[in-house]
């Protein structure tokens, strides 16, 4: 009898995964998304391959690579100091999506986690973490953000973690309210009538049901984190020099756009091309999985 | 009716008292003091010690909180660790710039997206549609520092029409301010008619879609009749929360677009106190931007009760 169940919802579940990958890669902009995603991690995978200069090094001052002009050598022309932009802007996706990839799996696993044990659990637990989100929603996160990555440091764990936490919190009002849909409904009933334990019904019952929000809040969350995390280090607060980032290379590049825009556009085109590319990842996945973001509107 | 708005009211007080407790106690966690960082490394054991103790940082935490939230309530916000200023006077100023800024751009951002949203809604997958709303999310998922670098690149280095950044004093008249922030009212309009344009947009193709104006349509109604007896009221419904959202964030979130024209508003200020670990100052700032989030949506809670009545009866 077990055996056969396991064997059922193994099938099941697999046949969701691939579904909802079929149903990604069906339409146009669907595939173009994933297309984008894969072309940048493909280049960050195979940065020190791929790129043909060292991201870091700083050619000698007489050689007159600062500013220089995009080359056949330099495609896409150098930096103040004279150093590869093309292998700065390829290298520079290796920490975005690192930061980004981990921080929104510890995002969505701890905040669907407390959220469907909050919908399960209900009564005053519940009313009281709720409160508490809502508090800590009502202050701008960047501020959050800003305060403990200024005193504990911008080592990259600590970016991880903070985004991680701070990311977790609309998704758990989401992940808990989507919840309460199925508490009452008989099987969760029954699961409890059987006295089987929280863990339990959290992972057999619960996780099949909200899984595809689960999915589809992970992906917009994973957008929007690149977004903060950029942000951060355009203003300083991420990764320390000379690591190549591009929140960093546009924030150092501004004022110098007039002369040298070669070196605010390759990390300005960088990172709207992988945000552009997780959108559009995003959107596909939810219409694939019945959850459009946009309420039910085409686009 | 006036259960619920007590209700709402009562809320929005209990946020507020959270979110002092919770910034407090997050301010106070952190390793690291104005001390340490007026003293920098030159700090001595002594001198630290003689720092703290003119500035009464080694009291228990309830104690300091208490103190804090009395004078908070009273107005006073207390004096700046660095360059013992009064914190009233330094964020009153800024808070002013900053609401210059959100104002102008509501007032333009708004009719602008509300007029495409329906419009967009209107002419549904047309290509007109397809082009404003791809550029829409262009501009909502791309970060505001990369759209205001694009633009900045546009119109003030290749088209040279506006400056690029804000030159004025932070006490400068009103009248200063406005020439200085074209650009950053540029960004911000963009950015925020993207947010509220889907979701007008959303909303009409809901409403247009529904029976009740189906059955308009059938029964020979003319189309612009439905368009504003019918379907704009029940579709702009919705949109309210948005738009407050949208003015809150605004107000809170325009850090970035600050820092991009180096604008003497709040979120400038923000970050250098951040930088300065200048803790009063932190903490007024970050009190003063969740009093705002929670009065605009406290204010966004009840037009919505009051302009819809299926809400209002449900309820109460």
């Amino acid at each position: 009898m077990t055996t056969i169940t396991t064997e059922i919802n193994q099938e099941k579940k697999r046949s969701r995964a691939v579904e909802l990958l079929i149903g990604v890669t069906r339409t146009a902009s669907g595939k173009f998304g994933v297309g984008l995603l894969l072309i940048h991690f493909i280049l960050a995978l195979g940065a020190p391959i791929i790129a043909p200069h060292d991201p870091i090094f700083v050619p000698d001052s007489s050689e007159g690579l600062k500013f220089a002009a995009p080359s056949a050598d330099y495609p896409l022309g150098n930096d103040n100091i004279g150093r590869d932009v093309l292998s700065r802007t390829i290298f520079g996706g290796r920490v975005s999506l690192l930061v980004t990839v981990l921080g929104t799996l510890i995002a969505i696993g701890w905040s669907s986690i407390t959220g469907m044990f909050l919908g399960l659990v209900g009564g005053r637990t519940d009313e009281v973490v709720m409160r508490i989100v809502d508090a800590i929603q009502s202050i701008p996160m960047l501020l959050f953000l800003l305060l403990i990555i200024s005193v504990v440091g911008t080592e990259i764990w600590i970016l991880i973690y903070t985004l991680g936490f701070f990311f977790g919190i609309s998704p758990l009002r989401i992940f808990r309210n989507a919840t309460l849909d199925f508490v009452a409904k008989d099987f969760i009933l029954a699961a409890r009538a059987r006295g089987e334990s929280l863990m339990t019904i959290l992972r057999r019952e619960l996780l099949p049901n909200i899984l595809d929000i689960v999915l589809v809040e992970g992906a917009m969350r994973w957008s929007w984190m690149l977004l903060a995390f950029s942000s951060l280090s355009f203003l300083g607060f991420g990764v320390a020099p000379p690591t190549p980032d591009w929140g960093l290379m546009i924030s150092d590049s501004r004022g110098v756009m007039s002369i040298a825009p070669w070196w605010t556009f390759s990390p300005v085109v960088a990172l709207s091309t992988l945000i552009i590319g997780i959108n559009l990842t995003a959107d596909a996945l939810a219409k694939a999985s019945g959850l459009d973001r946009s309420q039910g509107a085409p686009v | 009716m006036g259960r619920l708005i007590l209700q709402r009211l009562f809320f929005a007080l209990l946020t507020m008292v959270l979110v002092s407790i919770i910034a407090f106690v997050a301010t106070e966690a952190l390793p690291g003091d104005a001390c340490t960082a007026y003293l920098g490394r030159d700090a001595t054991e002594e001198g630290l010690a003689i720092c703290r103790e003119e500035r009464q940082i080694n009291r228990p935490i309830y104690v300091k909180y208490a103190e804090w939230v009395t004078a908070f309530v009273q107005g006073d916000f207390g004096t700046s660790m660095l360059g013992d200023r009064d914190i009233g006077e330094i964020v009153g100023l800024r808070l002013r710039n900053t609401a210059i800024l959100t104002a102008v751009s509501s007032i333009v951002g708004i009719p602008i997206a509300i007029f495409l949203g329906v419009f967009t809604g209107l002419r549904r997958d047309k290509p007109s549609d397809v082009a404003i709303s791809t550029t829409a999310i262009a501009a909502m998922t791309l970060p505001e520092f990369v759209t205001a670098t694009v633009l900045i690149y546009i119109f003030s280095i290749r088209l040279d029409l506006f400056p690029a950044i804000a030159v004025m004093r932070t006490d400068a008249p009103i009248m200063d301010v406005l020439p200085n922030i074209t650009l950053p009212v540029i960004v911000l309009v963009f950015v925020m008619t993207a947010h509220i344009m889907r979701m007008v947009r959303t909303s009409v193709i809901n409403v247009m879609t529904s029976d009740f104006v189906q059955m308009a349509k059938l029964k020979g109604v003319p189309y612009w009749e439905i368009v504003f007896k019918h379907m704009l009221p029940n579709a702009l419904l919705p949109s309210i929360p948005v738009i407050a959202l949208t003015i809150a964030w605004l107000l809170g979130g325009v850090v970035i677009i600050e820092r991009v024209f180096n604008f003497p508003g709040l979120g400038n200020e923000m970050l250098e106190a951040i930088a300065d670990r200048d803790i009063p100052l932190v903490l007024a700032i970050a009190m003063l931007l969740a009093g705002v989030y929670v009065t605009v949506n406290l204010i966004s809670d009840l037009l919505t009760l009051f302009l819809n009545p299926k809400l209002r009866t449900m309820r109460s």
